[in-house]
């Protein structure tokens, strides 16, 4: 046996992987149905302040979004490569909503997308603004089909077990999943909140830069005088609204998501206490049963020894809420469960080859607490800190501008990771509390349907390909990540004028032409 | 007979042929970038030739892998474990690819774009040569065990299948893409597109042609013989068309080269979908690899509506942006300014 498990590995590589990918995806998801609903409104009213939101943050949402195509192809190439005893035991049902998200959204997503980022006066204008919202409805419908997959790992249904292997029996019943339902929901309304967070954050920065700049003052009545420069790209009159809109719509799309996500994360929530009981309980390091939401604890959190789990500060009732909506039913704890989960699923892998040298260990039920507890904290605590961050930005801009202070800004641009923050420790808690299962069993579904992840991975594929595939593919995201901040970075500082070169007065310092350019000239071109 | 299983199989091989016919000649103009384009001018015409429909074709490579996880498990799963490392280059190059598509004319530095040209041409090249590879072997086989797991090693898979067709697919793409940069194009682009093909085709083409040989000489029957003589009068008619000036029928041409020739390898490697080149025993077929009935059933209602919607609105995509790209119609470079006062 090597000194490293390749299943160590391979789940390494899948976790970067993965999570790396869901740091553009909710930026996707976010962002598209703001930029679409702001060309709408240029198309409803012709205000030309919609028209540069429109192409600002659409320029932004193109750099981000082929970055999730990139980094999405991984995902549908590695359970082949790596995991190919999972895709031979789950395939007849995992591989259909996989399919399904190719054929009825990617490529709605990625042609519609083509079509919106060319056709800008080559569409009838109708028909272009048609065309985002067909791209943004693909990512939607993608979202879904791809949590669809997710979430028959979760809690597997629609199959009947025939020689050992799960068989769709009810597509519908995969489709229409609960934990499905819950989870897309939830990562939608969570996705909002980075694009909310986004907003929020580059439209403070850019009203923080106007007034340092001198351009808008505060007058006698503490209100804003809005200025301009025409000697700096874009700052003109108008600018000052793109900003101040965005800041609003970003911060309120932040609060109503965060209420969402509270809404659907409490569904789901209901559901994960009866399909997946002992990864609520490493959720909570509740080692005994009760009642008490543990707000702190500390200590040995991976101890199966309760003396070892300090809980700080509780909430008496307050986990039997959040499982069943009284204060007063027990919630299982690990001590309970663990010996549940041995009864009925063994206490070490079966002697199969498929476990290879793992065959016969003992099979440790407990996820790792540490992440568990703390995932579902900093998913709780960072949505939470974005929703009242935005909250307070709304006040603070009541005057028509942002405070002075750098710091301030600097917080609001900070405040953009919060979201992404908690969107990835949402789904690394949700991923590793279903270990020490790569598809966790259904309490209420059919025996035998269920898979240890040390089972999953690909026997013939040896430990020196994964640990190099590993090694590239990070350090390649680690190198695209560099270039895509970078291109970020330059674009917003740009202003509106960086996705609308017009804007800039010393650019075409002879041409007067307001209209769309002339001849066969492209409107736009890589 | 299985019947849905056989039907599955057509629809991987139409998905593989559509990515193939669409994605040929993107990845080919990546590989044009690197050394037929004179200047930028001549770059930026290639590249927004296939500017809004490229990420729409690289979708049917998705949609090929998916439909195969979703039809046949074990083919999927054995042939990707198998390929584990020609795939994850593959990976590496479509990344590099789509991020230097989107990201190269977003700076202006000399030294930005050409790292950027560098990124796409290499990645495209790896990209088809990987894809060449992994479909050739899946026709020719691999050493798998009774489980269709590979034995023998990292490098198991480096044959001479797998050069002939890494070969195959990079060379069918260089001529596609000429054939399709001349039909899209206009000015110097276009003539040395056309030059292009009419010097190269006949030797680029060949290892593809090999391909189909090898496997018609093996497995092959008169059907699919008479498809392998469609392909090369496709490919000979092409070259014709092409020295006459005739770009529209060159496309179609050489697109019938590949079409039928690919056509001819899976009809001839039918029901074999993977062999075992330990033991016969072993192969994965149509029977054996697949996924049940409902599922195939499911996925076939699925196909039915999305194949046909999809082939749609892509044909309107081909029909919107039907201009030919020329060098006057490249707009002007603007750099990007930070919108703040000196000081």
């Amino acid at each position: 046996m090597n000194a490293i498990d390749p299943l160590l590995i391979a789940r390494w590589q899948f976790g970067i992987t993965t999570v790396y990918h869901f740091w553009m995806v909710p930026l996707t998801l976010g962002l598209g149905p703001l930029v679409a609903i702001m060309q709408l409104m240029w198309h409803r009213t012709g205000n030309e302040r919609y028209y540069r939101m429109v192409k600002f943050w659409g320029k932004l949402y193109l750099i981000n979004f082929i970055m999730g195509v990139a980094t999405g192809l991984v995902q549908e190439f590695q359970f082949g490569l790596a995991w190919s005893e999972y895709s031979k035991f789950v395939g007849d049902v995992f591989g259909a909503p996989l399919a399904m998200e190719s054929l009825l959204a990617f490529f709605v997503e990625s042609t519609f997308l083509g079509l919106w980022i060319f056709g800008w006066n080559k569409l009838p204008r109708t028909i272009h603004v048609a065309c985002l919202w067909m791209a943004v409805a693909g990512s939607v419908v993608s979202a879904y089909f791809i949590i669809v997959a997710n979430s028959w790992m979760q809690h597997p249904v629609g199959v009947d077990l025939v020689n050992g292997r799960p068989i769709m029996t009810d597509v519908w019943a995969v489709l229409t999943n609960s934990t499905a339902i819950s989870a897309f929901t939830h990562t939608i309304f969570g996705s909002l909140g980075v694009g909310g967070a986004f907003l929020l954050g580059i439209a403070w920065y850019q009203l923080w830069q106007r007034r340092r700049d001198g351009i808008d003052t505060l007058g006698a009545d503490r209100r804003v005088i809005v200025g301009e420069a025409s000697d700096i790209p874009g700052r003109d009159r108008a600018d000052h609204g793109v900003w101040l809109v965005s800041l609003r719509i970003g911060a309120v799309v932040a609060m109503v998501a965060f209420a969402g996500v509270a809404i659907t994360g409490d569904a789901q929530a209901k559901l994960m206490f009866q399909q997946q009981p002992l990864k609520m309980a490493a959720a909570e390091g509740a080692c005994h049963t009760g009642t008490s939401f543990s707000v702190l604890s500390i200590g040995t959190l991976g101890s199966k020894n309760c003396n070892d789990v300090i809980p700080v500060i509780e909430i008496p009732g307050l986990l039997s809420f959040l499982a069943n909506g009284n204060f007063t039913t027990d919630i299982k704890g690990i001590n309970e469960l663990i010996p549940q989960y041995q009864a009925q699923y063994g206490t070490t892998l079966p002697n199969n080859p498929i476990y290879g040298d793992r065959a016969g260990t003992t099979i440790d039920y407990l996820p790792v607490m540490e992440v568990t507890y703390w995932g579902f904290r900093l998913m709780i605590g960072f949505g939470g800190l974005a929703a009242f961050a935005a909250l307070v930005a709304l006040w603070l801009t009541r005057r028509g501008t942002v405070p002075r202070p750098r710091w301030l800004m600097q917080l609001a641009v900070a405040g953009i990771l919060a979201p992404f923050a908690a969107n990835s420790a949402g789904w690394i808690f949700t991923e590793m509390g279903r270990q020490p299962f790569v598809v966790a069993p259904n309490p209420s579904g059919v025996d035998g349907v269920y898979m240890f992840t040390a089972a999953a991975v690909s026997p013939g594929v040896s430990f020196g390909e994964i640990l190099f595939s590993v090694i590239s593919l990070t350090l390649v995201y680690a190198v695209l990540m560099v270039f895509e901040l970078r291109l970020l970075v330059r674009y917003v500082r740009g202003g509106v004028a960086s996705a609308i070169p017009e804007l800039d007065q010393r650019n075409d310092p002879d041409s007067s032409d307001d209209g769309p350019a002339s001849g066969d000239v492209l409107a736009f071109a890589y | 007979m299985d019947m849905l299983p056989t039907l599955w199989f057509a629809v991987i091989a139409v998905l593989w042929i559509g990515y193939l016919f669409l994605e040929g000649f993107d990845l080919g103009v990546g590989m044009h970038l690197l050394f037929s384009a004179r200047n930028e001018n001549q770059r930026r015409v290639m590249l927004n030739a296939i500017g809004p429909v490229w990420d729409g074709n690289e979708v049917w490579l998705i949609t090929a892998a998916g439909a195969t996880f979703a039809a046949f498990p074990v083919w999927y799963a054995s042939l990707f474990s198998a390929l584990y490392l020609p795939l994850v280059f593959v990976l590496l190059g479509l990344i590099f690819r789509a991020v230097a598509i989107e990201y190269r004319g977003k700076g202006t530095t000399v030294r930005w774009r050409r790292g950027w040209d560098v990124a796409l041409g290499l990645g495209s090249l790896v990209a088809a040569f990987g894809i060449g590879a992994a479909l050739a072997l899946t026709t020719t086989g691999l050493p798998l065990d009774a489980n269709g797991d590979r034995v023998g090693g990292a490098f198991a898979w480096l044959t001479g299948y797998a050069v002939i067709g890494g070969l195959a697919v990079v060379g069918f793409s260089l001529v596609h893409a000429a054939s399709f940069l001349a039909l899209k194009t206009d000015g110097d682009v276009r003539s040395a597109s056309r030059r292009f093909a009419r010097r190269w085709a006949p030797i680029a083409l060949l290892p593809l042609l090999i391909w189909v040989v090898a496997l018609q000489a093996s497995r092959g029957s008169a059907v699919t013989w008479g498809i392998a003589a469609v392909a090369v009068l496709g490919g000979v008619a092409a070259w014709l068309a092409n020295g006459r000036g005739r770009e529209g029928w060159a496309f179609v041409g050489f697109g019938a080269f590949l079409a039928a020739g690919a056509a001819s390898i899976f009809m001839a490697s039918y029901p074999v979908v993977l062999p075992s080149t330990i033991d016969h025993a072993f192969d994965l077929t149509v029977g054996n690899a697949s996924s049940s009935p409902y599922t195939l059933g499911v996925m076939s209602i699925v196909a039915c509506f999305g194949i046909p919607v999809v082939l749609a609105y892509q044909a309107w995509t081909y029909w919107v942006f039907r201009r030919r790209v020329s060098a006057s119609s490249i707009p002007e470079v603007h750099p990007v300014r930070p919108a703040v006062r000196q000081r």
